[in-house]
């Protein structure tokens, strides 16, 4: 249901709690890759999946509001070109995604290319280039290792959301399953 | 699992007393004053006052001792990763170089790669005392009120709400679920293969994301049901009136940050140049 | 003349993702004043009729329907929901869905700030609501600090704050321990007698309900309206046996005794019946049955040994605790929440170490064993079967375990296969967990610990939730399995489950172990009863009142052919 402005209850709900699990996995589920100081973000994943399932609004809201409150807990202050780079990223996530039908089940192989198309996209804008930019523009930091930060970042994004994320989506969509497509085995 | 959040509490201090637009608003036009600019003289001034309004607040120590080591960590890190990648940018943007010292290859120590970092870490150190003081002294209940009276839509700001108030059970969601897993053999830690471990984190990952989306709908028709949406506006249950004090604060704010744009974008660059 | 407040006509209803109608052709007239029950088993529609009345149906759960719906004299079709609720205050089964707020004063006043209402009043009705469930004093609690109880009155509080002249309450007894339940059933009855509200109420839990009085009871099954009677007619029926809904247990124990049961009788709670013709029946059937038998000694299998342990050493959960498991006993784990039943379990499973005491397992510490080296032997369930389902696949949620384990594929194709089969699941093997229902998901889970081969089954709460046949179902699978020769730990607050099922139970009260005896014992005993927040079977009262002594020879009596003749 579409309420009167905007937004249906649905989707500020899915905002909210999507943000809650985005931050929760930001602090305990990160996995380590074996180098120092680079673990996984498996917090990502999470938000492709809930801007594919909720659209690029709520995947915006959750990036900006997650990543915010997940920095302001974790560090006390955020770091804001890279809050806003999460955000582009949820909202370039759910963009691509647009008409998606995994509701009803449908996750193929097409789904699939166009899903990680589109996060592979989404990753590199963000990370390859909104935020360096951004943290030149704002913090003045030198380019050479925000770009570096960025690269890195940004790799293993696109790692996170091809492997943990597709593996998400097409597991969701296995759940939409019609039961009248089922038979009993002997 | 130790959980160490950040958490309000309720304090008898004049920095709890104010309204939670007021320390909204002070720690949003902070963050952006310290995050434009690099004017040494400024950047002290804004430490000054956002150390002496930590100061009043009285929040004892231990309350964020945690978080202030990750952040020493954390800013000590990206010092160190700045001078690696870009030990000459402090020359770049002074336009002179005094070397203090040779160490290596092409890496010396410059005064004005000093400076330049020791700029960037009182940057950081006017933004942490502003956020931690909003964090701490602002009643989370406050909080969506808040932003709402500045202009953020109330569905918005209610989903910020709603964030704060699932984040302990997702936490102990989490918790209960990879519990369970680990006792299958599902483990994400290093004892575990790379690959194995992303592999791992999908039977943790689903499960958890099931019962979100579960929980997703229970609070939806909750809301639903309550009438939530219905409105243009919504009143709220946690809000206070502006007082003169909160009055005062927000002017003196504004000042003071207009005072620190005109001092420093006064010879049209934001940085503040002791070299020439 | 009585004034319809909620009148069905010939109403259908069909959720747009199915092919059948969930309800059929129903006509159903509810007056202003009314306290009426549904019931029926899970499935029976009786969930989707209280949708249809506050209009999550369909406005939030698309459908098409037909036929006739009025609310307060006007069709429903013209209101949405935010419109709806300003007439029907609904307090949902899920207290911690429902509970939105970050404090108790805020969720209360969620309503009243959706409507737009100005502070100062808003102030002034959430405490008047708040005393009306006499909760005035946790206006500033947040719902991480309150009971299942006590959260369920802030939900309360919430439905009453917005003044609808109509409270509907959708399974509102769920997720509370028996004392809870019970205080629930007497605060709805309250509100009902202390103000004009009409109280319609959705639970399957019939004798719990009837504790308090009602006007009216529905029975609903297979969508369709199959009763609607006052309840000591409804009582004296066989509907509710042929409808899968469980009578009170001292109407079984009067008929086992071969008594008539009439609506003259009141046989509405084991408080109001007359028993003069009944009780002398029921002496001579006590009599009749033969004494339970002691039970055997049986050889420890797992052992604790003054557990204590505390998240924050200085405030322990648990202090001083020991217990002892025998091979192939069902033993039941009782206490009120926070009384330390799941940490004992958490514990056992090593997720994590207690700061004194020893774990033996056949007489060997477990203490340096991992979480992992435990699982082999002790399986644990927990009581929410979707946060343990991570695959897909039926099949390959079975087959986790083993696959993490190394174990060749051959094999894990026989292991896996033979669980299934224990577990009734194996035609369903290719099937996606997804489209298994309640119970079997409940089941698959258990399967996926089964194919572990452990010694110990540990279940959190394994029937809540569930209507009683899915409860029987369940029950029986798990003493199959115990007759196979599975140890059974069981924690719950279910006390028909530990009646029937349990061969001893521990009770918990603030981290220290407060009874070890058999369940109909500690059932009896008023002032364990109460520490554990259990509460006291109608079967005790029953044997009270017609003089029977012991009342937990009774009780057990009455187990043991009730086993007898269901199995």
């Amino acid at each position: 249901m579409r309420s009167s402005k905007g937004f249906s209850v649905r989707t500020i709900v899915a905002i909210g709690i999507g943000a809650a699990l985005f931050i929760v996995l930001a602090r305990f589920g990160s996995i380590p890759t074996g180098i120092a100081n680079t673990n996984l973000q498996t917090n990502y994943a999470i938000l492709a999946l809930f801007a594919l399932l909720y659209g690029p609004w709520a995947g915006l809201l959750i990036g900006l509001i997650g990543h915010t409150l997940a920095d302001l807990i974790s560090y006390g202050a955020p770091w804001f070109s890279w809050v806003i780079a999460s955000g582009i990223a949820g909202l370039l996530y759910g963009l691509f995604n647009r008409g998606a039908r995994i509701e009803e089940g449908q996750f193929g192989i097409k789904e699939i290319i166009r899903f990680n198309i589109g996060q592979i996209i989404a990753n590199a804008v963000s990370w390859f280039v909104a935020a360096p930019v951004l943290d030149i523009l704002i913090y003045a930091e030198p380019g050479d290792k925000v770009f570096t930060q960025g690269l890195v970042a940004g790799g293993l994004n696109i790692l996170v959301v091809a492997v943990l994320g597709t593996l998400l989506a097409a597991a969701y969509a296995k759940t939409r399953t019609k039961r009248g497509s089922l038979t009993r085995e002997a | 699992m130790a959980v160490k959040l950040l958490a309000y509490s309720d304090i008898a201090s004049p920095v709890h007393r104010l309204n939670g637009v007021t320390k909204l608003l002070c720690f949003i036009i902070g963050s952006v004053t310290g995050m434009v600019i690099y004017d040494t003289r400024c950047l002290l001034a804004l430490l000054a006052v956002s150390l002496t309004a930590f100061y009043l607040s009285k929040v004892p120590f231990k309350q964020y001792s945690f978080v202030l080591y990750l952040i020493l960590i954390f800013s000590l890190l990206n010092q160190l990763a700045i001078f690696l990648f870009a030990p000459e940018q402090g020359t770049l943007i002074y336009g002179t170089r005094h070397e203090l010292l040779h160490i290596a290859g092409h890496y010396s120590l410059t005064a004005e790669q000093l400076f330049y970092q020791f700029n960037v870490m009182l940057k950081y150190a006017v933004v942490v005392p502003l956020a931690l003081l909003f964090l701490l002294t602002t009643d989370p209940s406050e909080f969506a009120s808040s932003l709402n009276r500045i202009g953020v839509s109330y569905k918005i700001a209610y989903a910020i709400s709603l964030t704060m108030r699932y984040i302990p059970d997702v936490q102990q969601e989490f918790v209960n679920i990879s519990t369970a897993a680990q006792a299958r053999g599902i483990d994400l830690s290093r004892k575990e293969k790379p690959g194995r471990r992303l592999k791992n984190a999908v039977s943790i990952l689903f499960p958890l994301v099931l019962s979100t989306l579960e929980r997703i709908e229970k609070v939806s028709a909750a809301l639903e049901l309550r009438g939530f949406g219905r409105g243009r506006r919504r009143t709220w249950y946690k809000t206070r009136p502006l007082t003169t004090t909160d009055a005062a604060v927000l002017t003196a704010a504004v000042l003071l940050s207009a005072a620190a744009f005109t001092v420093t974008f006064w010879d049209g660059s934001r940085f503040y140049n002791i070299f020439v | 003349m009585r004034k319809p407040v909620i009148e069905f006509e010939r109403f259908t209803f069909q959720y747009r993702a199915q092919s059948e109608p969930t309800l059929h052709e129903i006509d159903l007239s509810i007056y202003e004043g009314e306290k009426v029950l549904i019931v029926g088993p899970s499935g029976s529609g009786k969930s989707t009729l209280a949708h249809c009345i506050n209009g999550l149906a369909p406005h939030f759960y698309p459908g098409e329907r037909s036929g006739g719906l009025k609310i307060m004299g006007e069709p429903a079709d013209g209101w949405n929901i935010a419109e709806l609720s300003d007439r029907i205050g609904t307090v949902m089964q899920d207290p911690d869905g429902q509970f939105v707020g970050l404090t108790v004063a805020e969720d209360i006043a969620f309503k009243l700030e959706n409507d737009g209402v100005a502070h100062a009043e808003m102030v002034r009705r959430v405490e008047e609501a708040a005393a009306e469930v006499d909760f005035l004093d946790f206006l500033n609690a947040s719902p991480q600090e309150l009971s299942g109880g006590q959260k369920q009155k802030t939900t309360l509080a919430g439905g009453l704050v917005g003044g609808a002249p109509i409270l509907l309450f959708d399974e509102p007894l769920a997720s509370l321990d028996p004392h809870a339940g019970r205080s629930t059933v007497e605060l709805i009855d309250r509100l009902h007698r202390e103000s004009k509200r009409t109280i319609v109420i959705i639970e399957h839990r019939l004798e719990e309900m009837l504790h308090c009085p009602v006007d009216r009871v529905i029975v609903i099954d297979d969508g369709r309206i199959a009763a609607d009677l006052p309840p000591e007619q409804l009582l004296c029926s066989d509907l509710l046996r042929a409808k899968g809904i469980r009578e009170p247990l001292h109407l079984t124990a009067l008929r086992y005794a071969g008594c008539e049961v009439t609506p003259e009788m009141r046989p509405r709670s084991v408080e109001t019946i007359e028993l003069e013709p009944g009780a002398g029946r029921l002496r001579s059937w006590y009599e009749a049955n033969a004494a339970a038998p002691e039970t055997a000694v049986r050889e420890p299998l797992l052992e604790l040994n003054g557990i204590t342990f505390g998240y924050d050493p200085a405030r322990p959960v648990l202090r001083d605790v020991s217990l002892s498991v025998g091979r192939g006993e069902i033993l039941c784990i009782a206490g009120r929440n926070g009384a330390g039943k799941s940490t004992i379990s958490r514990l056992i499973c090593g997720f994590h170490k207690p700061i004194e005491g020893s774990i033996r397992l056949e007489g060997r510490d477990l203490l340096d064993d991992s979480i992992r080296e435990r699982a082999q032997r002790i399986g644990f369930v927990m009581q929410n079967p979707n946060h343990m389902l991570s695959k897909p696949l039926l099949y390959d949620e079975a087959a986790l375990g083993l696959l993490n384990r190394g174990v060749p594929a051959e094999e894990i194709r026989e292991r896996v296969h033979e669980t299934l089969r224990v577990c009734g699941l194996y035609p369903f093997r290719g099937w996606p967990v997804s489209a298994l229902s309640y119970g079997q998901k409940k089941r698959a889970t258990i399967a996926s610990i089964l194919v572990l081969r452990p010694d110990i089954l540990i279940l959190d709460e394994p029937t809540a939730g569930q209507d009683f046949r899915h409860y029987n179902e369940m029950m029986r699978f798990l003493l199959e399995l115990n007759r196979g020769g599975m140890t059974l730990i069981l924690i719950t607050h279910d006390m028909h489950l530990m009646l029937e099922y349990g061969q001893r139970a521990i009770v918990l009260s603030e981290g220290r172990r407060i009874a070890d005896a058999a369940p109909a014992r500690i059932l009896g005993d008023a002032a364990l009863v109460e520490e554990a927040h259990l509460s006291e079977t109608s079967l005790h009262l029953l044997a009270r009142r017609a003089g029977i002594s012991p009342e937990d020879e009774f009780v057990a009596r009455f187990i043991r052919s009730e086993k007898e003749l269901t199995s």
